[in-house]
């Protein structure tokens, strides 16, 4: 996995509240068997005119104009500024596959939905907290300045704005480990074999039903 | 110290190790995957050379995106007409293949809906960590679980090691007292509590369904409950150990037997919550004040008792809320304050993991006997949860019941829930449907859900819009 340390780029906005995952990436795109190329479908629904087929080449297809992300001001935004409840619905992974394949490395929200918020981290996403007061700060600058762009420093837990004052945010620190060091969670987890064993086998003496049953 | 709750108990007995970031590792009993949310975990399996940690966990189905076409149906997996699916279904039926795990294939007695194949098969069992990658994993919690969905990394994580890293969630429970009108369901008893407490109300939280009208439901409706916790926002929905859980799992396919039963059964039994045990948030509901509920807009909150109206964008207390209104109208369609019963619908779904299991097919069967569906409607789908449910349906003679009155009888799958495969709403198209998402374009771009229960939407398809269940005669209008 990327790791993330530090990342300064263009924000751009998704300025509503409850942007759920169909919203991120409409269902027929989910039947892809692989972990990339979800990017150009970002948002379809909304980005493009007409209904986008999995596939396509999506290069000659009616663009939305009115979308903000499709403004040239917003192109190369590598920072998503939402608002609350972001990414809430399914628990597709496809939505922070797309967010990344688009090239967002991280979103600043007031909310998410607990899966997604969690689905992020193990794509190298970071997805940022911050209250809802400062993310309309952010939202206000960002309409006033084109090209407008943050720097997220996760090692000292600071959105820093262009007029280098910072607003903090928080963030566990398993997760924030995890993503500055790049590392695989699995085999984070593998490092505790043993103590999974040795949880099985207690278990297997007190609860021998729940091994064995699927034959 | 104060007592424990049923989460806090499954909680406990699943910790494997504790990390000091408060952070945990947790076991889980039972993995159930799917075509859609598993390709990418076993291609991750493979690149780093590993293995599935066992394989008498895991249990494996199709569902989300095969046909429910009895013709296309019958020819297998290279019958699905859609291109990427059939690559989905072929490779889930591979990587089981290869990895050796359990699967219960497209057209084998067993396969179904996730949510509805592992309570019916006994894979399921209380007391269990039940993971899936699909949301609506906390339907499992109805057998005392500690169920929730999970994504493709995770899933691909619990293959590898049998156990996930994850968080202690807050304890919230809700109770509802009192007694269930007539007509009144457990679809309307979930819809009821989205409502009141919105599509945020259980971030972070364990969901407990308590009080008296949990205790009457039978385990079928609590499924139905505890599968739209996520639509509430809580990953787990669950509802404690009582004797209609230790009778449900009974006999079951994969449950132990004789005196390894009454051993586990012993057990269940300490799946309640503590009497003096403390809930992070409590929520309670009169449960004889629950009408029927009909979703207007694009959110399941967005409900009202099916004898209101529709909301007005004047009414709502704050700009957001006035903006969220207006959105979900226009996209719907629909005028604020309109009775809801004056909506008509085009297309009528009766499935999904929600509502489709035995007692909903047979709930709505009861209200279709007799009568024909309107002539307005283009489309009435019947699609059970599982090859089990259709057959004691047809055992029962409810497709027939079903197919008189002009519905179409399908194969079992998730259908026109999320549209993955060819059933779908067209664009502006109104549907009465029993799934548990309403979002803009959930069962077809530009396709407009109203979510009710199946009793609701079988009337619908023979009044020809939405109407109430409690005055419906049967006669169209
Ligand atoms: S029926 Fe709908 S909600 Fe249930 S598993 Fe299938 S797609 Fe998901």
């Amino acid at each position: 996995m990327k790791a993330f340390t530090q990342h300064s780029g263009i924000a751009g906005p998704m300025d509503r509240a409850n942007v759920d995952t169909d919203m991120i990436i409409p269902k027929q795109f989910l039947k892809s068997i692989k972990r990339s190329g979800f990017g150009p479908n970002l948002f379809d629904e909304l980005r493009y005119l007409d209904e986008g087929q999995p596939g396509q080449d999506c290069s000659h297809r009616p663009v939305n104009k009115d979308f903000p992300l499709n403004k040239p001001r917003y192109a190369g935004a590598s920072i998503l500024l939402a608002r609350k409840n972001f990414g809430c619905g399914s628990s597709r992974e496809h939505a922070p596959w797309a967010l990344e394949d688009y090239g967002f490395r991280a979103i600043i929200a007031p909310s998410y939905a607990d899966i997604f918020y969690n689905n992020c981290f193990k794509n190298g996403l970071l997805p940022v907290i911050l209250t809802e007061q400062q993310v309309d700060v952010l939202f206000k600058e960002m309409n006033a300045v084109e090209g407008y762009q943050l720097t997220i420093d996760l090692v000292s837990q600071k959105v820093i704005r262009p007029n280098g004052e910072s607003f903090d945010f928080e963030i566990d620190a398993f997760r924030k480990d995890c993503l500055v060091q790049g590392l695989d969670e699995i085999g984070l987890t593998m490092q505790s074999a043993d103590a999974i064993k040795d949880y099985e086998k207690t278990r297997q003496a007190s609860q021998p039903w729940v091994f064995g049953a699927i034959k | 110290m104060s007592g424990k709750t049923v989460y806090d108990k499954l909680w406990d007995s699943h910790l494997v190790k504790k990390n000091e970031d408060g952070s945990a590792l947790i076991y889980i009993d039972r993995h159930i995957l799917h075509e859609v949310t598993s390709p990418q975990a076993f291609e991750g399996l493979r690149m780093a050379g590993r293995k599935p940690w066992r394989l008498d966990t895991n249990v494996a189905t199709p569902d989300h995106n095969i046909s429910t076409d009895p013709a296309e149906r019958a020819a297998g997996v290279a019958g699905i007409p859609d291109a990427t699916s059939r690559i989905q279904v072929q490779t889930l039926d591979d990587n089981c293949d290869h990895f050796g795990i359990k699967e219960f294939k497209m057209n084998e007695m067993g396969q179904g809906i996730v949510h509805v194949m592992g309570p019916e098969l006994g894979a399921t069992m209380p007391g269990f960590t039940v993971v899936c990658g699909d949301s609506h994993t906390a339907t499992h919690g109805a057998l005392a679980c500690l169920a929730h969905g999970i994504g493709t990394s995770e899933v691909e994580h619990v293959l590898a090691s049998q156990c996930l890293v994850t968080k202690k969630m807050k304890n919230m429970r809700v109770t509802v007292d009192g007694e269930l009108g007539a007509g009144v369901t457990p679809k309307d008893v979930v819809l009821a509590i989205i409502a009141e407490i919105g599509t945020a109300g259980g971030n972070g939280h364990a969901i407990e369904f308590a009080g008296s009208v949990f205790r009457e439901m039978s385990i079928e409706g609590r499924m139905t409950v505890c599968n739209m916790a996520i639509e509430a926002g809580a990953r787990v929905g669950l509802v404690a150990v009582d004797e209609k859980t230790v009778d449900y799992c009974k006999g079951r396919q994969f449950m132990p037997s004789g005196e390894l039963f009454e051993q586990a059964a012993e057990y269940w039994r300490t799946l309640v919550s503590d009497a003096d045990a403390v809930f992070d948030t409590e929520v309670s509901i009169d449960g004889n004040a629950i009408a029927p509920q009909v979703s207007w807009g694009t959110s399941p909150e967005m409900v009202v008792p099916v004898t209101a109206n529709i909301p007005k964008v004047e009414d709502q207390t704050d700009e957001v809320k006035q903006k969220g209104v207006e959105r979900a109208l226009e996209y719907m369609g629909l005028e604020g304050g309109a009775p809801i019963t004056s909506v008509y619908v085009d297309r009528v779904f009766i499935g999904s993991c929600t509502n489709s299991r035995i007692e909903d097919m047979r709930a709505a069967a009861k209200i279709v006997e007799g009568h024909r569906v309107s002539s307005s409607v283009k489309q009435a789908l019947v699609v059970p949860g599982s090859q089990m449910v259709k057959e004691q349906a047809e055992a029962e003679g409810l497709d027939k019941i079903f197919t008189a009155a002009g519905l179409d009888w399908r194969e079992p799958g998730c259908s026109m829930c999320l549209a993955m495969n060819a059933d779908k709403l067209g664009a502006g198209e109104h549907c009465a449907s029993t799934s548990n998402r309403n979002f803009e374009g959930r069962q077809g771009n530009g396709g407009r859900t109203h979510l009710m229960s199946p009793e609701m939407a079988a009337a619908a398809a023979i009044t020809g819009h939405i109407v109430d269940v409690r005055t419906f005669s049967g006669e169209q209008s």
